[in-house]
């Protein structure tokens, strides 16, 4: 019996890991087929077998329903998922490095700089773009590697205690809020509104471009955190311990906080700000399968992806042919469900 | 000879609050670490652990130090949601490379490990659900999964009922004796490191006080100076006991 529980500890089950797949794949036909215009879901996957390598299937799909499909649904569903996947595993990283269950990606000032960014550029034409990066993203991007910077820096870049990582993003969130209000305030009502819309978070993709900017960000933020998933195991026993288990905190922070940061940064960079999905997906994966990181990371990821694709689908679908911003609508369902998680854990103790 | 420390000092916040501490520890010993608070016990022990960084010269062999030493904190955390069998196997952190993951020998000697403390039946239970005893076979586990010559336990009973500070103590003097590990253990209880410790090393204000046998250390007059009480150590059926001695206390009237 125990040489069977030591053979399960610390790895995804497998009912665990096709039930998130499968709520991936039903959340991504789902995003795919609802919108202003329908589409059959029969067609959509005879569309996408046929794009398989040595597959043929006849799809059914008239050529603009082709279009839409690959010109407009699938890079949206994949940037929802994308944007999900990087939103939800750096939640569960931010978690695990800092020891508490009420981190989010937006922590250490990664959400204010962005803000400020995005506002300077779509308000005062700031342009920083190079590359694949537009405007938009390549300010909200710098500025939120500047608040990140900001933070590391007051705290000394020692990356030795949490509270005071903590407390100097505290600090650098609100200087750069600060900064944002009175660069919003000085703008007309026009780019007010735009620059707020970016705010409340969006996935307009414009073709596959958004897509193929944030692919490598998830790719590789993924491997590395998946990679330290386990070394975040052993931080849950505090610096001590883990020190003298031969492990050593700073370094495992430092990395950890550079990849989840880089990939909420890029992120937020194509999609504005979109609140709760780091916060609540982790917890739900910690409520239905294990605490531990190394399973907490990867389904945060995929949950995630699957999680985000849905709301967007409503963001698309509630109050056509209008759009709600994304990020409200995940304010919406994330916060009450945070609440009752809150209230059910106080109620347990 | 399985450890030797000369010269230890240790600086928190530019303090020094370890002073040249000399220390050494045969195979197979039980070495106590005695004081009052704030005599440097668990500091020492964090810095021969490598969690304090300490300068003079620790001689412990080659390799990370987690190979050769385990910590046994004074307060261990428990994390939420952790079972049993997950809380040993991080006791196999030092063995693993950066890329891989425990490998079926770790699973196997966390698993042996686990039944050899009697913890089978509560290998699948959360940390947090146990007593405080099991909690603290947990811990010893955990630390005999390192695989170690040398075990460090920080006031090992502080939290435990009489009952289970025996428990806890026998079970790793047992172990001592059947491993051939050596112990350095930080104790409150006179008494109990007068009953397992082969020497005592008595600690004031970060420096050296007395050491040598219990017999040799356990005396009243450096006792009483050290601790700034009176205290009688008396031998009861052939075990030495450390009491306050029974004073009358005179108020003086200021009034």
């Amino acid at each position: 019996m125990v040489v069977r529980a030591a053979d399960r500890a610390y790895r995804v089950s497998l009912p665990a890991l096709l039930v998130t797949l499968a709520l991936l794949v039903i959340a991504g036909l789902v995003s795919a087929t609802r919108g202003a215009a329908g589409l059959p879901v029969g067609g959509v996957v005879s569309a996408l077998l046929d794009a398989v390598p040595w597959v043929t299937v006849d799809s059914d799909l008239t050529t603009s329903q082709e279009a839409i499909l690959w010109s407009i649904r699938l890079p949206r569903t994949a940037l929802s998922m994308l944007v999900g996947a990087a939103l939800g595993i750096a939640g569960a990283a931010y978690q695990g490095v800092f020891r508490n269950p009420l981190a989010d990606p937006y922590l250490l000032g990664v959400s204010a700089g962005a803000g400020l960014g995005a506002v300077l550029a779509l308000g005062f034409d700031l342009d920083l773009g190079f590359g694949p990066f537009s405007a938009v993203p390549a300010a909200a991007f710098t500025g939120a590697l500047l608040a990140v910077s900001g933070s590391a820096l007051i705290a000394r870049g020692s990356f030795a205690s949490t509270a005071t990582l903590l407390l100097s993003g505290v600090a650098m969130a609100a200087l750069f809020s600060a900064a944002q209000t009175y660069a919003l305030q000085q703008l007309d009502e026009t780019r007010a509104r735009e620059a707020l819309s970016w705010l409340f978070g969006q996935l307009t993709a414009h073709g596959w471009d958004e897509v193929l900017l944030l692919l490598p960000y998830v790719a590789v933020s993924s491997v590395v955190l998946c990679v330290y998933a386990r070394h975040l195991d052993v931080l849950r026993l505090g610096d001590d311990e883990a020190t003298a288990l031969g492990l050593r905190p700073a370094r495992v922070r430092l990395v950890v906080i550079a990849a989840a940061t880089l990939v909420t940064a890029a992120a937020v960079s194509v999609s504005g700000l979109i609140a709760f999905v780091g916060l609540v997906v982790p917890h739900v994966v910690r409520m239905l399968t294990s605490h531990s990181y190394r399973v907490v990371l990867p389904l945060s990821g995929v949950l995630g992806g699957a999680f985000l694709s849905s709301v967007d689908v409503g963001a698309r679908t509630l109050v056509a042919p209008a759009e709600l911003p994304v990020g409200v609508l995940t304010a919406f369902v994330g916060a009450p469900f945070f609440a009752f998680v809150l209230w059910r854990r106080g109620g347990s103790r | 000879m399985r450890l030797r420390a000369t010269d230890l000092r240790v600086r928190l916040r530019r303090t020094e609050v370890l002073h040249g501490i000399d220390l050494q520890l045969e195979a197979g010993e039980w070495l106590g670490v005695i004081g009052p608070n704030g005599a440097g016990k668990s500091t020492l022990l964090k810095a021969l652990a490598g969690v304090l960084r300490h300068t003079g010269t620790l001689r412990v062999g080659s390799g990370p130090r987690a190979t050769r030493i385990a910590l046994m904190p004074q307060a261990p955390l428990l994390p939420e949601g952790m079972s049993v069998v997950e809380y040993v196997l991080l006791g196999r952190t030092v063995h693993l490379g950066w890329l891989r993951g425990e490998t079926r020998r770790d699973r196997r000697i966390a698993a042996e490990v686990i039944g050899r403390l009697g913890l089978d039946e509560l290998a699948d239970r959360p940390v947090t659900s146990l007593s405080g005893g099991e909690a603290q076979r947990a811990v010893v586990a955990r630390a005999l999964a390192q695989q170690t010559r040398i075990l460090l336990l920080d006031e090992p009973t502080s939290a435990l009922d009489p009952g289970h500070q025996v428990e806890v103590l026998s079970l790793v003097d047992d172990l001592r004796r059947q491993d051939g590990i050596s112990v350095i253990a930080a104790m409150h209880d006179l008494g109990s490191a007068a009953r397992h410790a082969d020497r005592l090393q008595l600690l004031a204000a970060g420096s050296t006080e007395a050491v040598g046998t219990p017999r040799q250390v356990l005396d009243p007059v450096v006792l009483s100076r050290v601790y700034r009480t009176p205290l009688d150590v008396h031998r009861l059926a052939d075990e030495l006991v450390v009491l306050p001695r029974r004073t009358t206390t005179t108020r003086r009237n200021t009034a």
